[in-house]
């Protein structure tokens, strides 16, 4: 009965992987891999390039999140070069990013994730999707499919490029926002705002329920969290401290350029991605299920469970209600997909606050640049976690050294123990189908796409 | 009957699988003529491939692939698709070029594993992946090197309009044509042509912009002021059916993205030679490799030999 399961590709999900389940002699999982494919060699490949290409070559590493990179790179330029961008082009660059994550959240749970509990895993996968949406409830598709597009048009209006922007730039951002174009954005970030509040009570009432009915402890596994947080431990996706924290709840906060001394990378034989763990810890790396070791998450939950608070309202009061329900750190993985629309209302509040901001129109947008050499961390928050970019320049400026950890590889290792945890549950005996596979890659789902 | 599209992603970000989605409302008339029967980002069809090597996909009417082929699991995709698809669709520079990814070219595969595996912060180990994970080809390949290809859509990523309008002429059974111009082309900047630029500046600072409050003045050619722009040798259209060049107009030099102007030139060759023969010091820039970043499959972009030691 020994056998080996083989999903792949995993689907609905950004990037190659897939996912290995080895059974022993009674049907029962003995082992499971889940593999990341994908090996483009970006730290080496920039060598040699001056650094202020790199924010426009980077973004290339994720289509889905180019401008997490994009300005996770221009910060990692600006301190090699030592430079400091003005209020104004700090500002454009949080707004630029805040409304990415407006974006990417529809698009994840909508586009993506969603269509598994709209119709349920077992359901025909030709019809399981967004396609399948746009025919079963179009008004919902339709609505989803603008908003979305709205978010992106956003960007575009303004910096032309969103799919591989280039309008941030070291020492700031390329150009001033006009009043009139700031007034179209508060209007069309309000619209959003709207509808991030109603797909989030939308979930609460035919989505959230689902997870305890229908997925009792899919994927279930209790690690620590990481995610970063402003001086007053508030949720912030652009700026501050790194705040690492413990399965039981505690944590430590560090500054970006600190991040070696706190985390550590592990190479194993069956992914090309790494699997990154809780070096200062000092408890070592283990996947074991019942005793894992080193393992933490990022993405939405985490962010939300290291966050003391979040500073806007109405995502704050959400964020009340999940913390009553589930506690602080909540861990049951499903609810990647709750945390993801709470940050759905944050970041719309959070783009309006900037746009009111009366900094923002400032014509003065970006700090003179001179290169030299220099060692620089950029850090912000991708969709799917804190995204470190690591760069020295030489003293003409150029490239010498790379050290990336995008924001999926933190939970490469989760979501290995998440799929372990899924399978070991759901396939007894040698009994699985295609729902139950599916089941298995839901666990994928909440974390990636 | 709608046609049935299915798309694979290969050596990519999944940029180009974005902008289809940017098509916004079109979208939803794209899938009154197109019915997607295979599309691993979007849906979970995983025909033939589930405890199987050997991949076999649906039928379908047209195929996008994006991405290049670099490990021996995109080929045997890639394969596979040309296979199973009447039209292939090379989708985006990565699939017409080589793309970003190809600029691993100017290395040696064990150069980058070395790298990678052995970066600040990474345990030592012992080995690289090799288990599970497919195994790295010598070089990044662009699609036509290894399968045919019908209908080539550069871009990183290609403009949505240009991907409803080549999945329209498919629909429509029509011949798929995009402008043969180059970014230069269409341009909006003024030229004076005197060619009094000697030396280029990096992208340190910002090229003057003076379009805007007096529109009729319009802007300065970047390359007449001085920095390097690949518009000469670089196709246009990368602003869909309406707009200009879009980095240009965020008042950014280009560097590329649409691949060469021919889809066989150099745009390296093509713009070094550009830059010498209006008397520009080539040398005044700090690498010049760059210049193929988009392109460099083809065997463009290689490594340097080794040099054996005695």
């Amino acid at each position: 009965m020994a056998k080996v399961i083989n999903i792949q590709p995993i689907t609905r999900i950004e990037g190659h992987a897939s996912i290995h389940i080895q059974l022993n002699d009674q049907g029962n999982v003995q082992e499971t891999k889940v593999a990341f494919k994908s090996l483009r060699g970006f730290e080496k490949f920039v060598e040699g390039k001056p650094a202020e290409e790199l924010p426009r070559i980077v973004s290339r590493i994720c289509g889905i999140c180019p401008w997490m990179h994009h300005i996770a790179s221009n910060k990692a330029v600006d301190a090699c070069f030592n430079v400091t961008p003005p209020p104004a082009g700090n500002l454009l660059r949080e707004l630029m990013l805040t409304i990415a994550h407006i974006e990417d959240k529809l698009l994840h749970f909508f586009f993506l994730a969603g269509a598994d509990f709209f119709w349920g895993p077992e359901y025909d996968f030709s019809v399981r999707n967004i396609m399948g949406l746009v025919k079963a409830n179009p008004e919902l598709a339709e609505k989803v499919i603008r908003m979305r597009h709205k978010a992106k048009m956003v960007l575009d209006s303004f910096s032309k490029k969103t799919i591989h922007p280039v309008a941030g730039v070291p020492g700031g951002f390329v150009k001033p926002l006009s009043i009139e174009d700031r007034k179209i954005f508060i209007d069309n970030v309000n619209e959003l705002l709207e509808f991030a509040l109603f797909a989030l009570e939308y979930a609460k009432k035919n989505v959230f329920p689902k997870f305890d009915e229908s997925y009792p402890g899919l994927g279930e596994i209790t690690t620590g969290f990481i995610g970063m947080v402003d001086n007053k431990g508030s949720l912030n996706l652009y700026d501050g401290n790194i705040r690492l924290m413990k399965p039981d709840g505690t944590s430590k906060e560090f500054r970006p350029d600190e991040y070696l001394d706190h985390l550590a990378e592990k190479v194993v034989p069956f992914s090309y991605g790494k699997f990154p763990y809780a070096k200062s810890w000092g408890e070592g790396f283990s996947m074991d299920l019942d005793a894992p070791k080193g393992i933490y998450r990022s993405n939405t939950l985490a962010r939300i469970n290291v966050a003391d608070q979040i500073a806007t309202p109405r995502a704050q009061a959400e964020l009340e209600e999940f913390r009553d329900l589930y506690g602080r750190p909540a861990q049951s993985t499903l609810l990647y997909h709750y945390a993801r629309l709470i940050e759905e209302v944050y970041t719309c509040e959070r783009a309006i606050e900037i746009l009111k901001d009366p900094r923002i129109i400032n014509p003065e947008v970006r700090a003179k640049v001179e290169p030299c050499a220099g060692r620089g961390v950029g850090c912000v928050e991708a969709p799917r976690g804190t995204l470190i970019h690591d760069y020295t320049t030489d003293e003409k400026g150029l490239i010498t050294r790379v050290n990336l950890i995008v924001g999926t590889t933190h939970n490469l290792a989760p979501i290995n123990l998440s799929v372990d945890r899924a399978a070991r549950d759901l396939i007894k005996n040698g009994v699985y189908d295609d729902a139950i596979l599916n089941k298995i890659e839901m666990a994928v789902r909440a974390y990636d796409p | 009957m709608p046609i049935k599209l299915a798309g694979e992603s290969l050596n990519a970000c999944s940029g180009c699988e974005i902008s289809i989605l940017d098509m916004g409302e079109r979208l939803l008339k794209l899938l009154e003529f197109v019915s997607i029967i295979h599309f691993p980002l979007l849906m979970d069809s995983k025909q033939g491939k589930n405890n199987s090597r050997i991949v076999k996909l649906p039928k379908a009417d047209v195929g996008l692939i994006s991405g290049s082929i670099k490990t021996d699991e995109h080929l045997e995709l890639a394969l596979a698709m040309r296979d199973s698809c009447d039209f292939i669709v090379a989708l985006g520079t990565c699939a017409t070029h080589g793309g970003i990814p190809a600029l691993a070219n100017s290395f040696h595969n064990e150069d980058l594993l070395e790298y990678c595996f052995n970066t600040e912060g990474t345990d030592k180990t012992d080995g690289f992946p090799s288990h599970i994970v497919p195994e790295l080809l010598d070089a990044c390949y662009a699609l036509d090197e290894h399968i045919n290809v019908d209908i080539f859509l550069p871009g990183c990523p290609p403009h949505p309009d240009h991907i409803f309008r080549a999945l329209q002429s498919i629909d429509k059974n029509e011949s798929f044509s995009q402008s043969k111009k180059s970014v230069c082309d269409n341009c909006p900047a003024t030229r004076d042509g005197k060619g009094q630029v000697k030396t280029l500046k990096r992208a340190l600072e910002l090229p003057r912009w003076h379009a805007g409050d007096d529109k009729k003045e319009g802007f300065k050619c970047f390359l007449e002021q001085g920095f390097l722009c690949m518009g000469p040798v670089t196709r246009g259209g990368c602003g869909g059916d309406k707009e200009h060049a879009r980095c240009i107009m965020t008042q950014i030099p280009c560097r590329g993205c649409y691949g060469p102007v021919k889809k066989e030139s150099n745009q390296r060759l093509s713009m070094l030679n550009a830059l010498a023969s209006n008397g520009i010091d080539i040398s005044s820039l700090p690498e010049t490799l760059s210049m193929l970043r988009f392109s460099g499959g083809h065997g463009l972009l290689r490594p340097l030999p080794r040099i054996k030691e005695s």
